[in-house]
């Protein structure tokens, strides 16, 4: 097994009497795509909420590497490595694709307001490095013709791609993918499938909340199933299919 | 997304790249000609009034390119930027009229002023999501009127402060009450925070806060820092304030008095950039000339112009949203395909 690379440990949310989160505790090794499932309500989109630190935990811990993780800003767990796409493809609608790949970049840009301004100190070809290098992600995701088009217009298929390569052009550690094949239909969600793989081949570490069964169990190295907000079970995924626990919380719902 | 799977032909990329670069060129030669055309004009024009009057366009557009990254890119709004105008004119003029400083130097004095009363306000309102910077705003632009108004001794209150010396350019004073330098000497500053304003948006800090404007959580999951970015644009936006209130402050009055700088100029300029056309290059300018020309107009009914811009606000909101630059970049659009068509059917004949 290789190492961990990010440890929840305990962690905890109660909305005004609602316990969302009840004590969750697992762990994502290094290279592994691990799914995170359970019905409407379980506390999947919070758990990502409270890493991502979006909502402050009320207790636990969450590490990456030997970083904790709760109690920091967004943007700092951001340039901590720790990627994110949401269920609803949150693009940035007033620019082209282009431009969207290229706030992915923002991490590791150096300019300033005032360099920028006064194109000084490689300001200016900080830009065109950019420009290029998002131009290429863009190719290599098979977007390249959307470049120039708003961001506003494009199908759901094709925002949820803009948001994937955005998300990787901050060459995150971890990738938290929320519902990645929400609304898509099955050759889209095959699709994304295998972009998933590619991602994890490409060296980054997935976490995924998904609906669609049939994706999660073939792509996914381990599975942890949540239920009102606590840990059910954990396993491969032919051993959370047998789980009865499983069985039972998802009863009239289709595992296979 | 069965499309998205089609190979794209190679030369895709390389073409969007060139488009991109094509695009900043015709930017700059937009900008070029913008300003030799300006550059030009008191060749034409030989009447004072009228050179004043263009030399108070350059200031507004100065405040509004200013007031337009903040609320067209940041997507926050400023009801007081007047207070950041009249905090760069009266920190000059108190500075050279009263301790003899030189206009330079006052000019970088009421920068870091300006600047650092922006920054006072925006740390702990933009910290926080909704519309506390347009209250915060507000009040400081209410303050500083009574301020000025009150501390008599400094800024010589209602009365006004006299005697602004005039501007110096290499050693030698620009004669203010020679129009026509001053004019040359403002829409330079007009013509470097313009190519300075459309440097800045197209890079890393300008995507950035179009970035926040869209979406503020995933502008900070891709690492953005939202709340210091925003402070940054009110920085800089009362920073070019602070320059246009620097320049008014020695243009050919020579005297400053509170009344440009209360909420009317505020809400004037406001109006400057909605009208023009938030987050465009050309809005400002659009705004600034026709709000400009509409004050000039209305000048015998005084105060009667707030109802107007009332109005103005009203019937763009219903009729062009994106303002004066995006119809009128549709309308060429529009003519343009239609000449294309026509062509193309004469073709086809």
């Amino acid at each position: 097994m290789s190492e961990v690379l990010l440890d929840v440990d305990g962690l905890c949310k109660d909305f005004g009497g609602l316990e969302a989160v009840k004590n969750v505790s697992f762990q994502v090794r290094h290279g592994q795509i691990k799914a995170l499932i359970g019905p409407n309500g379980a506390g999947k989109t919070t758990i990502f909420n409270l890493i991502t630190g979006v909502l402050p935990a009320d207790a636990g811990s969450a590490v990456l590497g030997d970083t904790q993780l709760l109690g920091l800003p967004t943007h700092r767990i951001a340039a901590l490595g720790v990627g994110r796409t949401f269920q609803t493809s949150l693009l940035f609608d007033q620019m082209t694709v282009l431009e969207n790949v290229m706030v992915g970049h923002h991490l590791r840009g150096r300019s300033t307001m005032l360099t920028a301004a006064l194109r000084i100190f490689g300001a200016g070809a900080e830009e065109r490095e950019y420009r290029e290098a998002a131009m290429q992600a863009l190719d290599r995701a098979g977007l390249a013709h959307l470049a120039g088009r708003s961001a506003a217009g494009l199908p759901i298929g094709q925002r949820r791609l803009v948001e994937v390569a955005r998300a990787l052009a901050a060459e995150p550690r971890l990738l938290l993918m929320d519902e990645p094949a929400a609304g898509l239909n099955m050759r889209e969600t095959e699709h994304v499938g295998e972009i998933i793989h590619s991602i994890r081949d490409g060296g980054v570490t997935v976490l995924l909340v998904e609906h669609d069964m049939s994706l999660v169990m073939n792509i996914s190295g381990e599975i942890l199933v949540l239920d009102g907000g606590q840990r059910l079970a954990e396993g491969r995924p032919d051993e959370v299919r047998n789980d009865e626990r499983v069985l039972a919380a998802y009863l009239g719902e289709d595992i296979d | 997304m069965a499309a998205v799977r089609e190979v794209p032909p190679d030369n895709d990329v390389h073409d969007e790249v060139l488009a991109a670069t094509q695009r900043r060129r015709a930017q700059k030669v937009q900008i070029a000609a913008f300003f030799l055309f300006v550059a030009l004009v008191p060749l034409a024009v030989h009447n004072r009034y009228y050179l004043h009057i263009l030399i108070v366009v350059g200031l507004n557009l100065i405040l509004a390119t200013g007031l337009n990254l903040l609320m067209g890119y940041a997507g926050q709004v400023s009801l007081g930027h007047a207070a950041f105008y009249g905090i760069g004119a009266y920190v000059s003029g108190i500075l050279t009229a009263t301790y003899g400083c030189n206009p330079w130097a006052a000019l970088l004095a009421a920068l870091a002023v300006t600047s650092l009363v922006a920054w006072l306000v925006g740390k702990p309102t933009l910290r926080l999501r909704g519309h506390y910077l347009a209250m915060a705003t507000l009040g400081v632009g209410i303050i500083v009127v009574v301020v000025i108004r009150q501390t008599t001794g400094l800024t010589g209150g209602a009365a006004g402060l006299t005697e602004i010396p005039s501007m110096t350019l290499f050693g030698r004073e620009l004669q203010s009450n020679m129009d026509m330098h001053y004019f040359y000497f403002v829409w330079a500053w007009v013509c470097l925070l313009t190519v300075l304003f459309a440097n800045l948006v197209e890079s890393r800090p300008g995507r950035a806060l179009r970035a926040l404007h869209d979406s503020e959580l995933a502008a900070q999951t891709l690492g953005v820092d939202t709340a210091a970015f925003k402070v940054r644009a009110l920085v800089i936006s009362a920073a070019y304030a602070s320059i246009a209130g620097t320049l008014y402050a020695h243009s050919s009055m020579r005297f400053l008095s509170p009344t440009p700088f209360g909420f009317h100029t505020s809400i004037a300029l406001l109006v400057m950039v909605v009208l023009g056309g938030q987050g465009t290059l050309w809005g400002p300018a659009l705004g600034a000339v026709t709000i400009t020309a509409i004050q000039e107009a209305l000048r015998p009914y005084a105060d009667y112009d707030i109802v107007v811009y009332g109005l103005l606000l009203v019937v763009m909101m219903i009729v062009m949203p994106g303002g004066l630059s995006r119809a009128l970049g549709a309308l060429y659009g529009r003519l343009r395909e239609r000449v294309a068509r026509h062509r193309a059917g004469d073709v086809a004949r």
